[in-house]
């Protein structure tokens, strides 16, 4: 809908994809192939031996349930944004982000759980060392999208997130939505290669 | 809330470029967002690489060569490198190898060949004012300049820059105590590659969306120049190796700094042992060589499609299969990616690993036949016009070929046992990477400078300088397959200190005479690039009457590229002496409608469309 206003005098976009978005998703292509590298690696190191087990920390639960409420409430802003009701947005878009940080909290103390269990990021052993890389880089991504929310958010504020602009706050979901995603992925993987 | 009061900021997919750039000389030229500057940006960056590259080639060269003469002389550019005796320092040549690897592979043949004509033809070909994010192509160029600066400060350095090879393998990479350019230099090393991956990824993305989203009217995929293909499938590859290629390095962070064990397993320096236990090298070059492979076909892809625009244009014939060509790139991307561990054959890698790796690799050599077969179909019975640009193409094709056959045999997992690591995989991918790509890039700017610059280069300089490079890249890297088999190891400093090699000596000394020669005639060519960049013939705005699409714009086009309406497209770019047609090449921007004497049967169903495409 937004695009029928623009190129007049121009060719006509080949692809009714917004730049914009593709450009997003191509990212996002880009980081699963960074942490398809990293999974991979910690399935050669595996079969490579001296390898630990150990528990996963408990409170990955509590983290993962923040994630996936974070991506509810980003999703429901984002309906909100169609709907035109411009103070659900910022609503939802101020909880998601404080969620967001809630998760970062909790995937902190994940590595307090695991020093106390005596697994080290310094280790000779990978498969702590690759628990830590896996949370850390992730939390990196997610402290972009973040800065995301953020960015959405300042918009909200002044009115310019709604149903006539919501190329931003679909391009905000569609990130948030998959760091969520990919920590899903990250967690399942774990349960089941550790 | 009604939503006309809110605050009605709409999103341009692109804005309108049509009108003229004002701006002072620092955003028009330094932080300029016009593609075209930005392509000229990396070109200049690439060839200064190019430059500093070749000319450590040519020390270590010296060094091989007659390694009796002293290298006294070069103490006032590299000071103690120069050992008291008046020799290279071991550990220096060391750097010198490393140095040139990495430079040559990335910063000249991915960013200054990906990057100079991925921009510069992207949206002149496919008819679009710019790249869909100007700012992105930006900051792509600027993090290169900031990881080319990076790069640059550690061959200043006091222990020097890394020295593990332009693959990095750990330990070696890893251990400070082992080599000192694994200190301070490697560190930078990892610094500037993480940037310059950034670089990468903004810029492949960057090139990516634009040819998906902003091609003009009429300009279906299969009406896109190979030029264009090739980028695509360039920036694809790029897309999903060079991520690998940061978790890697990243791993490898962390063991340097910090402490883990990921690729250090028990080691011993000096009687003495690491506390480092049960990490995998081979680890690394799995991650290394998933990218490394990739790779060498980032840096082949660009300049097949430079040729194959090259080749048909002045072959004054179409392509020849032009479907081939995309599936043949299709198939080559696709390869790419399981193929990597023929460089591991002798890591200790699981041999049944090893055969179906094998396997894989002699497959990869079918999309690359084709390609040369049709170039070759191409300029048969075409009317050949030997502009210095086709000259290298066809030079390419020529070392595509003799690199391509030696690829066969190191393919081979058994007959690699011999061969890896010796000169002969330095004489392989010199020839089939090295200097095709480089051709590729050479030719490119032949071709593309008069819309570059709105000047022509000169004709006989660029034939000089042809014969000296054509013939002179042989000379070095043929004679280096010989001494390969014979099974001298690369990476080493001298091959007098071993009697079985001594027989060589002349032969050496004769590859490194070549490679000086060879690296002079580099200068015509600078001489020639910078002298017409103000002084050449003022060029006409299709100097090579040519169908794509740039050659429609002005002779020097301004920001936007077309000062009218963007021209649309209708037919496909290779209609060169098309049987009836009044010239020997009709442009892709005249519809059948006007060229009823030349249409083919199926084309007269065209002009139907074409007035529908027109409406749209
Ligand atoms: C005909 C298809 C090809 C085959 C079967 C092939 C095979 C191989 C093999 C098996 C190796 C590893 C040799 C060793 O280290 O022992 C190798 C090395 C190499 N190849 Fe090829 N190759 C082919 C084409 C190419 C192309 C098209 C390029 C580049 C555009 C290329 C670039 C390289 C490079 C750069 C290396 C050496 C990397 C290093 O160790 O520093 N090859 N090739
Ligand atoms: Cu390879």
């Amino acid at each position: 809908m937004v695009d029928q206003n623009i190129h007049i005098g121009e060719p006509k976009a080949t692809l009714s994809m917004h730049p914009k978005k593709f450009a997003l998703w191509l990212f996002i292509v880009s980081i699963v192939m960074l942490f398809a590298a990293l999974t991979s690696a910690y399935i050669v190191k595996q079969a490579d031996g001296n390898w630990l087990s150990f528990e996963l920390p408990k409170i990955f639960i509590l983290s993962t349930a923040i994630i996936m409420i974070s991506s509810l409430t980003m999703h429901l802003s984002y309906l909100a944004a169609k709907r035109d009701s411009l103070g659900r947005i910022k609503w939802l878009l101020f909880i998601t982000v404080v969620l967001g940080f809630l998760f970062l909290l909790t995937q902190y103390m994940s590595w307090s759980e695991l020093v106390k269990e005596n697994v080290f990021f310094v280790s000779n052993y990978a498969s702590g060392s690759f628990i830590y890389i896996f949370t850390g880089v992730h939390g990196l991504h997610l402290i972009s999208g973040i800065i995301f929310l953020l960015i959405t958010f300042g918009k909200s504020l002044k009115a310019e997130v709604h149903s006539k602009n919501l190329v931003l706050i679909e391009m905000c979901m569609t990130y948030w939505h998959f760091l969520g995603g990919l920590w899903l992925y990250l967690y399942v993987f774990l349960l089941f290669n550790l | 809330m009604d939503s006309t009061v809110v605050n009605e900021h709409i999103d341009h997919a692109v804005e309108d470029h049509a009108h003229e750039h004002h701006g002072n000389f620092i955003t028009n030229y330094i932080f300029s967002t016009d593609h075209k500057i930005i392509a000229k940006q990396y070109l200049i960056t690439g060839i200064f690489w190019a430059i500093i590259g070749g000319g450590m080639s040519m020390i270590f060269r010296l060094q091989l060569g007659f390694p009796e003469a002293t290298m006294e002389w070069l103490r006032p550019l590299l000071g103690d490198w120069i050992t008291s005796t008046g020799k290279l320092d071991p550990e220096f040549y060391l750097a010198l190898v490393t140095m040139h690897g990495t430079i040559m592979v990335f910063f000249v043949l991915t960013a200054g060949l990906s990057g100079t004509f991925s921009n510069y033809l992207i949206p002149l070909q496919i008819g679009a004012r710019d790249m869909a994010s100007g700012f992105m192509n930006m900051l792509s160029y600027w993090f290169f300049f900031v990881s080319s600066v990076v790069m640059f400060i550690s061959i200043f350095i006091e222990t020097g820059p890394a020295s593990g090879g332009w693959v990095i393998y750990p330990p070696l990479s890893a251990l400070p105590q082992a080599i000192s350019g694994s200190g301070l230099g490697m560190t930078l090393w990892l610094v500037s590659i993480a940037l310059f991956i950034v670089s990468t990824l903004l810029g492949g993305i960057n090139y990516i969306t634009t040819i998906i989203n902003l091609r003009t009217k009429g300009m279906s995929f299969t009406k896109l120049p190979l030029t264009i293909w090739s980028f695509f499938f360039t920036a694809t590859i790029g897309l999903l190796s060079f991520p690998v290629l940061l978790g890697a390095a990243l791993l490898l962070i962390f063991d340097r700094s910090f402490g883990t064990s990921f690729y250090l397993s028990e080691i011993y320096i000096a009687g003495e042992a690491l506390p480092n236990m049960g990490g995998s090298p081979i680890l690394f070059q799995h991650l290394f060589w998933f990218l490394g492979h990739p790779e060498v076909y980032i840096v082949i892809m660009p300049a097949f499609g430079i040729t194959s625009e090259i080749i048909s244009t002045n072959s004054r014939k179409p392509i020849f299969g032009y479907k081939a060509m995309i599936i043949s790139l299709l198939g080559i991307t696709v390869l790419s990616f399981v193929v990597w561990a023929h460089h591991m054959f002798v890591s200790g890698m699981n041999p049944f690993l090893g055969s179906i790796f094998m396997l894989l690799t002699l497959i990869i050599a079918i999309p690359s036949a084709v390609k040369v077969f049709n170039y070759l179909t191409t300029l048969w019975k075409g009317n050949i016009i030997f502009t210095p640009a086709m000259l290298f193409s066809i030079g390419l094709v020529s070392f595509f070929i003799s690199g391509g056959l030696t690829g066969l045999f190191v393919g081979n997992s058994a007959v690699d046992i011999q061969l890896h690591d010796t000169y002969f995989i330095v004489a392989h991918f010199h020839l089939v990477m090295g200097s095709a790509a480089f051709f590729g890039m050479i030719a490119g700017v032949y071709h593309w400078f008069p819309k570059m610059f709105g000047r022509m280069m000169d004709n006989k300089l660029g034939y000089i300088h042809f014969w000296l490079s054509f013939v002179g890249i042989y000379m070095v890297f043929f004679p280096m397959h010989y001494i390969g088999i014979a099974g001298f190891p690369r990476r080493y400093y001298s091959f007098t200190n071993f009697d079985a090699f001594s027989t060589f000596v002349d032969l050496n000394a004769f590859v490194s005479i070549a490679a000086l020669i060879t690296f002079a005639a580099q200068f015509i060519f600078l001489f020639n690039f910078f002298y017409s960049i103000y002084r050449g013939k003022k060029a006409p705005e299709n100097p090579w009457n040519s169908n794509t699409l740039e050659w429609t714009t002005p002779r020097n086009p301004g920001h936007g590229n077309w000062p009218g309406e963007i021209p649309t497209v209708y037919r496909w770019p290779y209609d060169y002496s098309k049987p009836g047609a009044k010239e020997d090449f009709i442009p892709q921007n005249i519809p059948f409608s006007k060229t009823p004497e030349s249409n083919l049967p199926h084309e007269v169903k065209e002009i139907e469309k074409e007035k529908a495409v027109e409406k749209a």
